[in-house]
């Protein structure tokens, strides 16, 4: 390959240079029927899964059609995904918070014709390119992180343990028969880049060993107050190490009863890398919210302390999730959302209906707030 | 044919939902055969090594990607991450794997002709994979090479008009819900606002000088679509002051059963006929609602606004017309401190709803800034009173939810100007542990101890 330039002038970077420009501006990208229709519209309906209208005031209608999409998506795919804007939407289209692709038609033939595309569109192993779905009272896309395919803290993957997941709550990604919404989230380690932590069911990747120390390497590349800083449960000291070739070197201690894996150290420091294919797995989550409607947002809980990395497709995590959604389906009432569900049948029940373990790991022993979550009643079931 | 074995890999192809190993084999495939001609800026087996390098992490249960790694573009501490993978022999087209972030337009609307520029650019100096979107919003494109990186950003900026997001301790790409263009919930113009901030805040966007990374998200009801009450440092709410609009009419045919419930949304089951008592009445949360002799009567002065009966009923109940903004501060994932939730800081912030030009009518892009410095003049005071006390009081790497626990609400409230009230919290304080200021105590703390002696023996 040849170097092309792009007109970039490495002797001269200041010559010419653009900077501080932003985004462009949202009035560009928005379809016709929008821009016309923006804070006029007074009502929607979802006429099936997937499938939404908008109406104006002006009775000026939009039809949008949902489809799941992998958040890691190819060039050639988003061509694809152009194609189809083309064809059916006047070259516009957007995504959603959640990696839904949405596409918007003003008349309804449009949109049923859209809708028979889509729908035959595989890749060549048999998945669908673009399932519609992901509206009303059942499970959107989940949102995720990077995991193994790009990230260098990962204690999962992310794509895979997502996809395992969505073929195995396809079908109600494709229906509206739960309680509520129910939104799924995953988060490869507890930076959390994609937060989880107030999500109906919450996937996290959790190391369970404290950091590798590399002490020969570990002065030479970590600040040692910023690494003994970064730990929330003090469990890092500056120390003096003597290697095996005799030379005495300025590292660390690490405290291995006080830490809890969480890697802040590591993030500072990258003479401490976690994984660990033994220690690394998964924690399950679950009735946390954001909405504001009926009752106050809310953190999700552990549910489960820890499941091994079953690669390629997480079993025992997709059952154990499975069983929670299908509890939930059959003991909500409508409008309940999971831990609106959980706050009402208690916890204990939770873990009955479930089939789930009660362990020590469940009880939270982290700061001040753990004692906010202990039993202080003596109203519990039996 | 692929270049490496992927056996766990090819088992995540079947099933209904999109495969992004059949996603990656495509790009793989594509690159192999290169049917347009493209003179690849990075090797050409990027996909291919990639894949191989994921079988790995399959394989031995654990991640094979360096950390860090100092990259970025001339003038910006942010918007570009550095990736190196440890294995850069067994996969060489994939050794040096770096991310763009490019800031995404409001509530991710985009156009094709837009989008295809972006791809071409991106298969041609980058690996052709992406993320749509990144989990702050950015567009996320991944694998690239450092000489690259300037040419991309030569490339967006002056082909495309187009910037990098925010990396690092900086102000993050703020993010918005759809809002206005396509809701009827939304109590504010959720773009307008995003993007006004968002070219407000270029510099803190590019230049990281915070203590620790900030988020700001736009939400434009208590919805919540964006998430911002649980993820970001400050959280911009639509909201109302007066009364929810009922028309009565509609509300009929959602008892007769002709509106579905909540817009539909529970059509795969049958729950039944619609039951007002129990479905809306019964659930407010506030008991502020009574339907009596066919009539729905909200009592709007008891109504916390959680959005329950307008979703329920969104052809019969509709949002009130004094709007604003409720802004909350703090929220952030569990590390370090554990997880926090956005606290009320501003109850109501109301925005002029006579103020609605657009840029369209404006000669230039400055003279609609301007507009808008004047319409959100409330918000940038807020915002930058919270940076002052954040800057002059965070630690490094402490985010503002963090210092608000350190060092109590109060302060913060103190340092927006904000008098505080009931509503700032769930219940008062349970201790009689209070901090009083000196100057609220008459006299003052320097006392005599010999006058004190005077009158109370050793």
């Amino acid at each position: 390959m040849a170097f092309i330039s792009s007109g970039y002038d490495p002797a001269k970077p200041m010559e010419g240079r653009i900077t501080d420009i932003g985004p462009k501006h949202y009035d560009q990208f928005y379809p016709e029927v929008i821009k016309k229709n923006k804070g006029k519209w007074t009502h929607h309906e979802i006429l099936e899964p997937g499938i939404l209208v908008h109406v104006a005031e002006n009775g000026d209608e939009v039809f949008t059609v949902r489809c799941g999409g992998a958040r890691i998506m190819s060039a050639t795919h988003i061509q694809e995904i152009c194609d189809i804007a083309d064809k059916y939407c006047g070259g516009n289209l957007r995504f959603t918070t959640r990696n839904n692709i949405e596409f918007m038609t003003d008349t309804k033939d449009q949109m049923l014709a859209l809708k028979a595309d889509l729908n035959q569109r595989k890749f060549p192993g048999g998945s669908y390119k673009f399932p519609i779905g992901g509206t009303g009272a059942g499970i959107s896309n989940i949102v995720h992180t990077q995991g193994w395919i790009h990230c260098h803290t990962p204690a999962t993957d992310a794509s895979g343990t997502v996809k395992a997941t969505m073929d195995t709550v396809f079908s109600d990604f494709q229906d509206m028969r739960l309680p509520a919404k129910l939104k799924i989230s995953m988060a490869c380690c507890l930076n959390m880049c994609g937060a989880v932590h107030c999500s109906d069911i919450a996937i996290l990747g959790y190391h369970r060993k404290p950091p590798i120390l590399d002490h020969e390497y570990l002065d030479k590349v970590c600040e040692v107050p910023l690494a003994v800083a970064s730990c929330p449960t003090a469990a890092i000291k500056p120390s003096k190490v003597e290697l095996p070739n005799g030379e005495t070197v300025k590292s660390v201690a690490v405290k291995n009863e006080r830490c809890m894996y969480c890697g802040n150290c590591y993030t500072m420091c990258p003479s401490m890398p976690l994984s660990d294919a033994e220690g690394d797995g998964i924690v399950l989550m679950a009735g946390g919210k954001v909405s504001n409607r009926i009752s106050a947002p809310k953190f999700s809980k552990v549910v489960v302390a820890f499941l091994p990395n079953e690669t390629p497709r997480w079993p025992t995590m997709t059952n154990t999730i499975g069983k929670m959604i299908e509890e939930y389906a059959k003991g909500a009432r409508k409008y309940e959302r999971f831990g609106d569900w959980t706050d009402r049948i208690g916890w204990e029940r939770f873990f009955d209906v479930c089939e789930l373990d009660f362990t020590h790991h469940l009880i939270d022993d982290f700061r001040d707030a753990a004692y906010q979550s202990w039993r202080q009643t003596t109203q519990f079931k039996f | 044919m692929a270049k490496h074995n992927t056996p766990l890999l090819d088992e995540l192809e079947s099933g209904p939902w999109p495969s992004f190993v059949s996603d990656i084999k495509q790009e793989a495939d594509v690159r192999a055969k290169n049917e347009k001609g493209i003179d690849f800026q990075i090797p050409s087996e990027a996909c291919d090594d990639l894949l191989g390098l994921l079988e790995l992490s399959y394989k031995d249960g654990t991640t094979h990607w360096k950390h860090g790694g100092i990259v970025g573009v001339f003038g910006y501490g942010g918007g570009i991450i550095g990736r190196y993978s440890d294995k850069p022999v067994e996969f060489p087209a994939c050794a040096s794997f770096h991310t763009v972030r490019v800031s995404q337009p409001g509530a991710k609307y985009y156009t094709t002709e837009f989008l295809r520029q972006l791809m071409d650019l991106w298969q041609l100096r980058g690996s052709g994979l992406t993320n749509m979107h990144g989990s702050t919003g950015d567009i996320v494109l991944l694998g690239t090479t450092t000489p690259q990186l300037e040419e991309i950003f030569y490339t967006l900026t002056h082909d495309m008009d187009q910037d990098l997001g925010g990396s690092g301790s900086n102000l993050r790409t703020p993010a918005d819900c759809i809002g206005q263009s396509r809701c009827e919930y939304a109590c504010y113009d959720t773009q307008e606002l995003c993007y006004f901030l968002t070219m407000m805040y270029q510099d803190e966007l590019h230049r990281p000088a915070f203590p620790y990374k900030f988020k700001f998200k736009f939400d434009g009801c208590p919805n919540g679509c964006v998430a911002s009450m649980a993820r970001s440092d400050l959280s911009f709410i639509g909201t109302w002051k007066d009364q929810i609009g009922v028309d009565q009419a509609e509300v009929a045919l959602y008892v007769d059963g002709t509106n579905p419930s909540n817009a539909g949304a529970h059509k795969g089951r049958d729950w039944g006929a619609f039951d007002i008592q129990a479905e809306v009445v019964d659930l407010c949360p506030t008991d502020c609602m009574k339907y009596e002799n066919g009539e729905l009567k909200i009592n709007d002065k008891e109504c916390t606004r959680c959005m329950h009966c307008i979703n329920v009923m969104p052809k019969a109940l509709k949002i009130g017309k004094q709007r604003g903004i409720s802004m909350l501060a703090g929220a952030k994932a569990p590390i370090v401190d554990g997880a926090q939730m956005g606290s009320l800081i501003v109850p109501f912030l109301p925005i002029d709803q006579t103020m609605n030009k657009q840029l369209a009518d404006f000669d230039s892009e400055e003279d609609w800034m301007e507009y808008l410095e004047e319409k959100y003049a409330a918000f940038v005071e807020v915002i930058e009173a919270v940076w002052d006390y954040w800057m002059e009081e965070g630690k490094n790497r402490e985010r503002l939810g963090e210092l608000m626990i350190r060092q109590g609400l109060q302060k913060l409230l103190e340092k927006i100007g904000m008098e505080p009230q009931a509503v700032h919290v769930d219940h008062p304080r349970t201790n009689p542990y209070i901090f009083w200021k000196e100057d609220e105590v008459p006299g003052g703390w320097n006392r005599d101890i010999n006058e004190y002696r005077k009158h109370h023996a050793r």
